[in-house]
């Protein structure tokens, strides 16, 4: 791996919030590299700044120190290189466009002619399993839906990187797990490289090949964890692995200690 | 069947009251000697002879409806695009909001004269009356509407780039229509009462002007047919807008039956 320069890198990246009681210090110091076609979980307590990392990663916020390069060039906006899944699937979705409409809405800012864009997004449409509602507004399908078009749209905009907020903390256990799984296929069958944030623990470990554990705030990396799980995943099997397991373990004995504070990292 | 006593019992409910204060009228009015409330007989015959003569459909009804309808569109457009700017440019609305209050806490009717003295006493003038008092409603809702996008819609279309006039098309605009359209259900309103107002004064035509003129002259029946014409202008307008309003919003009120659902 470290032969292999990283697609995105994240040096010493600190976000200090000027707020009326004075300065919050959000990141204290984060660095990580993401290699072209992997898939990185960021998983972390609650409060630890997760989501602030991720915007000053897609070019939202600007950091107060350090940097983020993708591609060899510093963010400074957000690249047209990289797609962004949110949180807030009942938000990021625009109510007055019909679902084939939000997925295209993208290509079209890009310049993509009509034609070519009527293909992707029913191609993308049919990769998320949604072919069948593209003239439905997002606001009449479940969140579990809304959440594969804001992926479908994510998927038919053809990004280098695919960033995603905590995507699926809103849905219940069985959405989650289909899109965990929906999550995995994209990622290989597109080759795309994914950094997927969330604060669950089974989570990070069931679909990274990498899990990079933050601390408590003001937030560092606790640790950065390679996932020896086998490629093939699947939620039965692969929850039921005694490293699966362990790993799932490991991490949480470390969230623990970074909720108590102690600093474990290279040790 | 029952769409037929459903279709009776919406058309009971909207003519109802309507009846019911006719025969009121008609009633008070039965035995009545004083010119100042004639029947409403007498009031129809009238508004049937004045408002129904082509000659005075064309030289002071439809003008004034045209003026109107002009005033009310000019108000719209300002409205938006000066709305719009105002309201995504942080600075520039720091700057004008106070005096935006100011101008807007000012009755239109007291800038007739200045508008008269200025713009002549022409159509020009008039259409300036209604704008002076529709277009605030529009400006301050766009503004507001502009304003308050949703941080994560904000973030969607930064991270894919939905910039410029795709983003005014697609994004910012649909954002503030259920305020725009809030805004423009006033602005109806403040146009009419302008449009009578502006012909109230230095005028020889018009609905306001002909209502005045039938005031002082003592024909009585006319004017209150006048007053009539106005109000059913009213009602035709605001089922116009609300036809218009469930088309641009349909999104709105879909998905706003849905969360309460």
């Amino acid at each position: 791996m470290a032969d292999r320069t990283p697609l995105l890198s994240v040096t010493e990246l600190s976000k200090t919030y000027l707020s009326a009681t004075g300065p919050v210090e959000a990141i204290r110091s984060i660095s990580f590299d993401v290699y072209p076609g992997e898939l990185v979980c960021i998983v972390g307590p609650s409060g630890c700044g997760k989501t602030t990392l991720l915007k000053c990663v897609s070019g939202l916020l600007p950091p107060t120190s350090g940097t983020v390069t993708l591609d060899g060039a510093e963010v400074t906006r957000p690249p047209a290189t990289m797609a962004v899944v949110f949180q807030e699937y009942g938000q990021s979705l625009y109510p007055w466009l019909t679902v084939r409409d939000n997925v295209a809405l993208p290509l079209r800012a890009r310049g993509v002619p009509r034609a070519e864009r009527a293909a992707v997004v029913e191609r993308a449409l049919e990769e998320v399993g949604l072919s069948h509602v593209l003239r439905t507004y997002p606001w009449q399908l479940s969140g579990g839906m809304q959440q594969r078009v804001a992926i479908a749209r994510a998927v038919a905009y053809q990004p280098e990187v695919l960033v995603m907020d905590e995507p699926f903390a809103a849905v219940d256990a069985q959405t989650r797990a289909d899109l965990e799984d929906l999550v995995r296929r994209v990622w290989k069958d597109l080759g795309v490289t994914v950094l997927f944030v969330t604060h669950d623990i089974d989570e990070s470990v069931y679909l990274g090949e990498r899990v990079v554990v933050l601390s408590a705030s003001p937030t560092v990396v606790q640790e950065d964890l390679a996932v020896d799980l086998p490629a093939e995943r699947d939620q039965l099997g692969t929850r039921a692995l005694p490293r699966f397991t362990e790993l799932r373990t490991h991490v949480y004995g470390q969230i623990q200690r970074a909720k108590r504070g102690e600093q474990v990292g290279a040790a | 069947m029952t769409a037929v006593r459903r279709t009776l019992a919406s058309a009971g409910f909207t003519l109802g009251l309507p009846l019911l204060l006719l025969l009121g009228w008609a009633v008070a009015t039965r035995s009545t000697t004083t010119i100042y409330f004639p029947t409403p007989a007498r009031v129809g015959e009238a508004f049937v002879a004045t408002w129904l003569d082509p000659e005075i459909l064309g030289r002071d009804v439809l003008p004034s409806l045209g003026r109107f309808a002009i005033g009310v569109a000019l108000s719209i457009v300002i409205g938006i695009a000066a709305g719009t700017v105002i309201g995504s440019t942080p600075w520039l609305r720091a700057l004008l909001e106070p005096m935006l209050e100011f101008f807007r806490a000012i009755p239109p009717v007291v800038l007739v004269p200045v508008l008269m003295l200025v713009l002549g006493l022409g159509d020009t003038m008039r259409l300036a009356v209604i704008v002076s008092g529709s277009v605030w409603p529009v400006l301050l809702n766009t503004v507001e509407g502009v304003r308050a996008r949703d941080p994560v819609l904000v973030d969607t279309s930064r991270s894919y780039r939905v910039r410029g006039a795709l983003a005014l098309r697609y994004f910012v605009l649909p954002a503030a229509s259920p305020q725009i359209m809030a805004g423009i259900r006033l602005c109806l309103s403040i146009g009419l009462i302008l449009m009578v107002i502006s012909e109230m004064f230095a005028a020889s035509s018009g609905l306001g002007y002909q209502i005045v003129f039938f005031q002082r002259q003592y024909m009585i029946a006319e004017m209150w047919s006048g007053i009539v014409l106005l109000g059913l202008v009213g009602v035709v307008v605001a089922a116009v807008f609300h036809v218009v309003e469930r088309r641009v919003l349909h999104w709105y009120h879909g998905s706003r039956e849905v969360s309460r659902g």
